[in-house]
């Protein structure tokens, strides 16, 4: 057993930024040993040209007309055959609903529990994710190999692995057949129309569970209005339906890139800051100066939002128009 | 349709959580609990899902002996029975072993469906049911928010990222990891409440599973997170903390 494998991920008929973080977090963990990498579908030709610029030894085309549309069957079954041919030390994937979605069960096929989210890998490897929606970290020691791994969206840079030469590509064509796909997927759909687009919005006023009542919303909206801002909240709110599920910020929801976020009442699950990773300002209002959403503020108060929303409304106004 | 629902008790999200003596785990003296909530939106369809097609739901958790609090609350809100899977060291068991512990405990019951959770609020693995399906060898799914019974099995609607969705068909038995959002969450009655004190919680043992392996991956330390940016707090009541900010936002984010 020796090298890193890294299982590349396609979006909309490229490697994902996913994709590429994952490769950054392999060269990471790899040192002088080879990394490798897999992409898998029905066609994987230009996928694996695409991925053989990476820094890779070898590219492998994992294809069989039963891996498109995708389904958790089907990429358990082929990737099983891969890691059972090549042994890699490593598997690292990005974190994304997909591999959620198989990989648990991957690497349960070779007695091991895949080591999700990471965020950070220190020597040993020690591989470091968050507990406690955000409130603390984590240090995770595999005990034996193969380790599965997958990344959290954000932590590795993506530019570190594009820089390479260029690898050999190899077909993989895994044995599997159609009644061991049990699911039968649809074509993906958009909910409703989709008639806020929060990542055009340079300002935004957005709340969490802090905001307690929707009978409370008025508060963040006379803010949202005095700033000309859109109004937005992490996904508890929606799930409630306070505010509708097109103003969720997160990584269900939309992705935004404001100059001015300002977050209400929000804890700061990792789920929520990767939505907001793009924003130029991130400002802080929460009772709990341990809350999570303060390690990536700009400027933070700590207080009743109750009390704070409405004078910093004020002070907008009192300041004119924006 | 008989289901069985797997539900976690973590540490109430309001409660604050302290890193432990030893540095590997948080103190657990003097927390609140309660039922995870992703695992109370499985269990709001498992009730549904009855009320709509009957059978029986059954609510599984394991833990220590504060969890059955948890389980006579889901027997409150309408489940028929309980299994309480007695352990007092989940937290040093990595996720394939707790998957094993609670997959040990539904086999023997063979249901038409399994229900959890996507993940926990505490250790937010996102992967007990997705691994509970490999080892009951069940066709799963994840992140669903609706579940439909058909002719031949389910159909379910599954969230994928930045707003889409899809549907996807499957025979039963099946195990579904379920999103929150897609229910309303009820309320236990006076009733409800009343009569879970008469229902069965089964206590089953580790021992009794002879689901006893070594973890693969090891949590050996617990830290308070790095921070990436480095706040400017703005102190003084709610007046003059606002209006301080209002000055940066003008003059030196210059968003306003």
């Amino acid at each position: 057993m020796s090298g890193v494998l890294v299982v590349l991920e396609e979006r909309g008929g490229r490697i994902g930024r996913p994709g590429w973080e994952a490769a950054a977090a392999a060269r990471q963990l790899a040192g002088a040993d080879s990394i490798s990498a897999a992409v898998l579908g029905a066609q994987t030709d230009a996928l694996a040209a695409e991925a053989a610029s990476g820094p890779f030894a070898k590219v492998l085309r994992v294809e069989h007309p039963l891996l498109a549309p995708y389904t958790a069957d089907g990429f358990k079954l082929a990737l099983e055959q891969v890691i059972r041919a090549e042994s890699p030390d490593f598997v690292v994937f990005p974190h994304t609903y997909q591999v959620r979605d198989y990989a648990p069960a991957l690497a349960a096929r070779f007695g091991q529990s895949l080591v999700c989210d990471v965020v950070g890998i220190e020597p040993g490897p020690v591989f470091l994710r968050q507990l406690m929606q955000g409130r603390l970290a984590g240090a995770y020691r595999p005990q034996s190999r193969p380790c599965f791994v997958s990344v959290q969206a954000g932590s590795f840079r993506a530019e570190e692995a594009q820089a390479g030469a260029s690898a050999a590509v190899e077909v993989f064509t895994p044995t599997m057949s159609g009644e061991q796909i049990r699911t039968r997927p649809s074509e993906p759909f958009r909910g409703s129309a989709q008639a806020v687009d929060l990542g055009a919005a340079q300002r935004i006023v957005s709340i969490g569970r802090g905001i307690r009542d929707a009978a409370n919303l008025p508060i963040a909206q006379d803010l949202a209005s005095a700033l000309g801002a859109e109004i937005a909240a992490s996904r508890p709110i929606c799930d409630l339906g306070w505010l509708p599920m097109e103003r969720q910020v997160g990584s269900s929801g939309q992705t935004v890139a404001p100059k001015l976020y300002l977050a209400a009442g929000i804890s700061g699950a990792i789920q929520h800051l990767v939505g907001i990773k793009g924003s130029q300002c991130i400002v802080a209002i929460n009772k709990d100066p341990e809350a999570p959403i303060f390690e990536v503020a700009d400027y933070g108060i700590v207080g009743d939002l109750f009390e704070v929303l409405p004078a910093i409304t004020e002070a907008v106004k009192s300041a004119g128009n924006p | 349709m008989k289901i069985v629902v797997a539900i976690k008790q973590v540490p109430d999200r309001d409660s604050q959580v302290r890193i432990g003596p030893s540095g590997r785990w948080i103190d657990e003296a003097d927390l609140q609990y309660a039922m995870n909530e992703p695992d109370a939106y499985a269990l709001e369809e498992a009730l549904l899902l009855k009320e709509k097609h009957g059978g029986e739901v059954i609510a599984l958790c394991a833990g220590p002996e504060r969890v059955a609090v948890t389980l006579r609350e889901a027997l409150a809100k309408g489940a028929d029975r309980a299994i309480h899977v007695v352990c007092d060291d989940l937290a040093q068991r990595d996720a394939l072993g707790v998957a094993r512990l609670l997959a040990e405990a539904i086999r023997p019951e063979n249901p038409d469906l399994v229900l959890t959770g996507l993940q926990s609020e505490d250790l937010g693995l996102g992967q007990t049911g997705v691994i509970m399906a490999e080892l009951l060898g069940l066709p799963h799914s994840t992140l669903i928010l609706q579940v439909e019974k058909t002719e031949t099995g389910l159909k379910v609607k599954r969230e994928l990222e930045e707003g889409w969705f899809q549907s996807i068909e499957m025979p039963t038995p099946a195990l579904l990891t379920i999103q929150s959002g897609g229910n309303k969450l009820r309320y236990a009655t006076l009733l409800g409440i009343k009569r879970a004190k008469t229902k069965e919680i089964r206590t089953v043992t580790v021992a009794d599973l002879g689901a006893e392996v070594p973890p693969t991956v090891l949590l050996e330390r617990v830290a308070l997170p790095q921070k990436q940016k480095s706040t400017q707090f703005l102190s003084g009541s709610p007046k003059e903390a606002a209006a301080a900010l209002v000055e940066k936002l003008r003059f030196e984010v210059r968003v306003l």
